[in-house]
């Protein structure tokens, strides 16, 4: 478990603007081990999308490297750019937009071999797309139909049967199933569980909801204002955060239990995140912070481990909350 | 003020003693080129003062055209009410002229929606949307009007609110201009507001403050609520009953607490053990096999029927009743005891 599939350091995305650069990604560090499920969790406009863009080619850092398997990916261009593409690919949100309404299925999930000529099966295209239907729970006869005949979660499906094309050792999810009704969910989150399982395959798992996150990945990163400010085990991260936005970021989430209702310590933040073109001096979320003093403001905090956090955590104050 | 109010009083019929919300065997279709769809097929629920119902559902099982029923604003064509009957206290709105029903609306009900950006009108100001529904309703002047939406913007805590008022929709974030949303849902005291999916678009730590300041509102106005959502985590922390929807009806109604302890209908129960949940985690999800079906060919018998564990011959027959299996509690499935397990 311990060979590292991807790495990311110091990675930065700077878009400008008229008011000034917006930081959208601030210097985050990450790394993915083969077979793991890395969850990056983080409400609209932390930078996690921007993020999974980067990692798959599809953005241009500011600063920093994506590494894939110890080659630097970030400044490559052209056919090398290409060539990297096949190990790390991309399930998107938006089952909707992110399939071409003019190409039938087979063309859609064929395309990959047709970009990597040399990655064909040597039986054939058509063969491997009836393969890949069968492999996401579609039937290999749909294979001339065309996007709008597929309901939400059998177009993910086929989203995902795109992703897997090529055998790619890592698939970035950018909200794989925000966008799916919930008995729809529980499917598409089993099909890439069992994916997962069966290749071996390493999942950055992107999502604002803290429930799906918890239940596919091994590890978790949370992030606030294009900064990861802690990261740990789904135990460490979801029974013993240490970081204040982490704790109210958990405590927010509904529980589908009303016995717990008045029991949850429930931490409400104030207001809202600030704008990424202008993010606060120090610690970001000091604004928002119980636990902010003025030191919060002049020195910002590492992401590391600390006196009171087993795990990384990015906070001067950290401690696992008394009850949650 | 109060004196339009009781001049509103006068609708013809009106029983203050009759039920504040009784939707009765509502039908709903959208006549389309691709055929009828059926929307809404006789949907039953009731609402008490100061109470908050949870209409629960996913896309397309009608809990959303039963809230524009209600409020009258379903675009007529494509769509229809074909039967049934919406009595607010007594008076059946769907017979009122629509002079009539344009004072039950805002007045008595009212509504909040998903996506406040669209809800809102974009070319005018913030301020300007709220005194307008003070001159037009209850003929204030626009001083007193501009000092009630002052007032009011206060009361949904958007900070600033004597300035804000100059700002338009889009200077809002999401937060806050669901809360203009509210305010202007609030703003003639209405006794019911139906929320659809209020806080879907939200993020979770906004979403916390949103139901908070519902709440408060409710409890102060001692209003009625319809809170409708997909999301089975909000419905826990904040209804009191709980209506369950499945292509277009009630499959199943009972009191928060018995709902996620005893589901009495396959669907609800399916549902609860479909959700990854943040206290619990099991490797593998309980799946609701199949889809919801196309609202314009709905199976025979009971709806669910093809996605159901407990489905036998009979499912695929005869549409089962509301059985009433508890005070409160009803249930529409043939095998209601089995899933009870009793």
């Amino acid at each position: 478990m311990s060979d590292v599939v991807l790495e990311v350091r110091d990675l930065v995305k700077h878009f400008p603007s008229r008011s000034g650069a917006v930081h959208a990604v601030d210097g985050v560090n990450l790394e993915l081990r083969r077979g793991e499920t890395l969850g990056i969790v983080g409400e609209s406009g932390c930078g996690k999308s921007t993020l999974a863009k980067m990692l798959v080619g599809l953005e241009r850092p500011t600063a920093g490297t994506v590494s894939v398997r110890g080659q630097e990916i970030s400044r490559l261009r052209g056919g090398a750019l290409r060539r990297s593409r096949r190990n790390i690919q991309m399930v998107l949100q938006d089952p909707y937009t992110s399939l071409n309404p003019r190409m039938t299925v087979g063309d859609i999930i064929g395309e990959p071999f047709a970009i990597h000529r040399d990655a064909t099966p040597t039986y054939g295209r058509h063969r491997a797309v009836q393969e890949l239907l069968e492999v996401v729970g579609l039937s290999p006869d749909h294979i001339n139909r065309y996007p709008h005949q597929f309901s939400g979660g059998q177009r993910q499906r086929i989203g995902i049967a795109r992703a897997l094309a090529l055998r790619p050792e890592i698939i970035v999810c950018d909200e794989p199933v925000s966008a799916l009704d919930v008995s729809v969910q529980a499917q598409v989150i089993n099909l890439l569980d069992g994916l997962k399982q069966r290749y071996g395959i390493s999942l950055i798992f992107i999502a604002h909801d803290m429930s799906v996150v918890r239940h596919i990945s091994d590890r978790v990163a949370v992030m606030y204002l294009g900064k990861i400010v802690e990261t740990g085990s789904d135990v460490a991260i979801y029974d013993q955060p240490t970081h204040p936005y982490t704790q109210a970021l958990l405590s927010a989430v509904p529980v589908a239990d009303p016995r717990l209702r008045d029991r949850r310590g429930q931490i409400t933040l104030e207001g809202d995140v600030p704008s990424p073109a202008d993010p606060p001096s120090g610690c970001r979320f000091r604004t928002r912070c119980w636990k902010a003093q003025p030191a919060c403001a002049e020195h910002e905090p590492l992401l590391e481990i600390r006196q009171r956090s087993a795990h990384p955590v990015a906070c001067h104050f950290a401690e696992v909350a008394q009850a949650l | 003020m109060t004196d339009i109010k009781a001049e509103m009083d006068v609708l013809p019929g009106m029983d203050p003693r009759a039920h504040l919300l009784h939707v009765d065997e509502l039908h709903v279709e959208f006549r389309t080129r691709d055929g009828v769809a059926k929307a809404v097929n006789g949907v039953n629920m009731w609402l008490r003062p100061g109470e908050t119902l949870a209409v629960l559902g996913e896309s397309g099982s009608g809990k959303s055209v039963t809230a524009q029923a209600i409020m009258g604003i379903l675009d007529t064509p494509p769509a229809h009410v074909t039967g049934g009957r919406v009595l607010y206290r007594g008076v059946d709105l769907l017979k009122l002229s629509e002079a009539d029903r344009r004072k039950v609306r805002a007045n008595r009900i009212a509504m909040i929606f998903q996506d406040a950006l669209s809800a809102l009108n974009p070319v005018f100001t913030v301020g300007f949307q709220l005194a307008e529904m003070f001159r037009m309703h209850r003929g204030m002047s626009r001083r007193d009007a501009k000092a009630r939406a002052i007032e009011l913007l206060d009361q949904v805590r958007i900070p600033g609110a004597r300035d804000r008022i100059h700002d338009y929709p889009h200077q809002f974030s999401g937060g806050m201009r669901q809360r203009v949303m509210i305010a202007m849902a609030l703003a003639l005291d209405p006794e019911i507001l139906i929320a659809d999916e209020p806080t879907t678009a939200l993020d979770v730590t906004v979403q916390a403050q949103i139901m908070k300041l519902l709440a408060e509102l409710q409890q102060q106005r001692n209003m009625g609520l319809i809170l409708i959502t997909h999301d089975m985590g909000v419905v826990a922390d904040v209804a009191d009953r709980i209506s369950v929807m499945y292509a277009g009806r009630v499959v199943e109604e009972a009191p928060v607490h018995d709902i996620y302890s005893r589901p009495a209908h396959p669907y609800t129960k399916a549902l609860l053990e479909s959700i990854p949940r943040l206290d619990r985690k099991g490797r593998q999800l309980n799946v609701i096999p199949g889809l919801p079906p196309p609202l314009t060919d709905l199976p025979s018998g009971c709806s669910f029927h093809p996605r159901c564990a407990y489905a036998r011959e009979i499912c695929s027959r005869d549409e089962p009743p509301a059985y009433q299996i508890a005070p409160q509690r009803i249930a529409s499935c043939h095998f209601v005891r089995e899933v009870l397990g009793v």
